[in-house]
């Protein structure tokens, strides 16, 4: 999302999940299939409007987003809507954590199936499709994709900072990556270490929930590799 | 698009016209291009040259006729790329236009001969390296026509004329046809062998050296006044 200049489309993307949440919450199934299915429906609907209209990303979300946090307010149970807004990792279960390296491994595949066609479209769209490239199907997989990943973390750092951890870690790796292998890799490792990192930080601030401390660990991660660019003076 | 072009053409346009939005943006535009030659198309800002290219490769719908040979490979550079922020290396570049790709050769056919530049991100080049690197990404999988829009853009006055140069020997070494839009009539006269002007429909066509008429520069600088020529060698 940061390479394709969509920062903020991926942050405010998050909050679109919290009807779904609370659809599942009152029906009494798993809050975040409910999330990912309103993501993942938004998103479509989303990168449809947008290929009919021309209407940019971030006009689309804007809109979108703000109607589904009015809707998920208004229908969310009061008491459910901490944790969906902050998330709550000391209610992920076992099979929360099965089902969350299954996807994330299945994402991973996918992403890496179709990585070529989405660096060449983010460089030029009229090159890919030159090349047969069908970069809308392309760019649908990866709103699947983007969805996805945003469920998974929406457990931990709840809906309002689940786009951190689309954000802050890829800016962090751009920052020192010079070529693709090394930003995916640092990215990656960017995000593991913000999410253990505040996890563990709760053990030090009883009370305070793990999803500020995990945005936080992430920020400092951000502040060091500014530092580190510029003591080697790389370009940004 | 069709194949049906006879075999000294590559490539033949008859009574193509392109509406975007509601407006006419190419009308009855007609040329035929032959193998091994060069075509400039030239014509002012809006004119619809980069909205022919993008016809030519099929990514806008038109009503026409666009036929090629059988089986053409298109090499394509387009005029913008966005690589200011994507940390993706010329080598990474290179190997998503093909996956057993040798670089240093890729790189060699359009004279970039230091491999240190292998390793830099395509947003710190400068931009004739920027535009050699991707001739060579056009140039990976062989093609029988190079599409160029605009080649040398971004490029500073004294590096354009090495790439065309560079361009010359590719397409005399391997009897390659290039279509590249220019804005230069230097270049017209220097590196192609025949023109097409347009301003929505063809103002010239006809061989390149006849831009150092004063009629023919009057005919495309002035008034538009469409052409019904077919054949672009006639």
């Amino acid at each position: 999302m940061v390479l394709e200049k969509m920062a903020l489309v991926g942050d405010a993307l998050s909050h679109v999940a919290l009807p779904g949440l609370a659809i599942g919450y009152l029906l009494n199934f798993n809050p975040y299939i409910g999330g990912f299915a309103f993501l993942f429906v938004s998103a479509v609907i989303i990168w449809y409007v947008q290929r009919i209209t021309r209407i940019s990303f971030e006009a689309l979300v804007g809109a979108s987003f703000t109607l589904a946090l009015a809707v998920g307010i208004m229908i969310i149970p009061e008491i459910e809507l901490v944790e969906a807004l902050f998330g709550s990792i000391t209610n992920v279960v076992i099979w929360d954590t099965i089902a969350a390296v299954i996807i994330s491994i299945v994402s991973i595949l996918l992403t890496r199936a179709i990585y070529k066609k989405l660096v060449l479209a983010m460089i030029s769209e009229d090159l890919a499709i030159s090349k047969g490239i069908d970069v809308a199907k392309t760019n649908l997989l990866y709103l699947f994709l983007v969805s996805v990943v945003v469920a998974i973390g929406i457990k931990i750092v709840g809906t309002l900072l689940v786009g951190f951890l689309v954000i802050v870690p890829a800016i962090a790796a751009r920052t020192l990556s010079s070529n693709m292998f090394k930003y995916t890799l640092l990215s990656a490792v960017f995000g593991v270490v913000s999410a253990f990192s505040g996890i563990l930080l709760t053990n030090y601030f009883p009370g305070v929930p793990p999803g500020p401390l995990v945005v936080f660990s992430g920020i400092a991660i951000f502040a060091v590799t500014i530092i580190i660019n510029r003591a080697k003076k790389l370009t940004v | 698009m069709s194949t049906a072009v006879d075999e000294d053409h590559i490539l033949r346009v008859t009574g193509l016209n392109v509406t975007l939005q509601n407006q006419p943006v190419l009308e009855h535009v007609s040329f035929s291009v032959k193998k091994g030659t060069t075509l400039a198309v030239l014509g002012p800002n809006g004119a619809g040259k980069s909205v022919l290219f993008r016809v030519l490769l099929n990514l806008l719908p038109y009503e026409g006729k666009v036929e090629w040979i059988e089986k053409v490979k298109v090499g394509y550079v387009p005029q913008n790329v966005a690589v200011s922020d994507i940390p993706i290396s010329v080598r990474e570049f290179l190997s998503i236009g093909k996956n057993k790709c040798d670089p240093v050769a890729a790189l060699s056919l359009v004279k970039l001969n230091d491999v240190k530049i292998l390793d830099k991100r395509l947003g710190v080049l400068s931009g004739g390296e920027l535009r050699r690197v991707l001739i060579a990404w056009a140039l990976i999988d062989d093609p029988n026509i190079l599409l160029l829009d605009e080649p040398t853009n971004g490029v500073d006055v004294g590096s354009e004329e090495p790439i065309f140069l560079m361009l010359d020997g590719i397409k005399k070494n391997s009897n390659m046809t290039i279509l590249l839009i220019t804005h230069d009539i230097h270049i017209v006269q220097e590196y192609s062998d025949y023109l097409l002007a347009i301003n929505k429909c063809v103002t010239f066509l006809g061989k390149s050296s006849e831009i150092a008429n004063m009629a023919t520069q009057q005919v495309i600088y002035g008034e538009p006044v469409c052409v019904e020529t077919l054949k672009s060698e006639d």
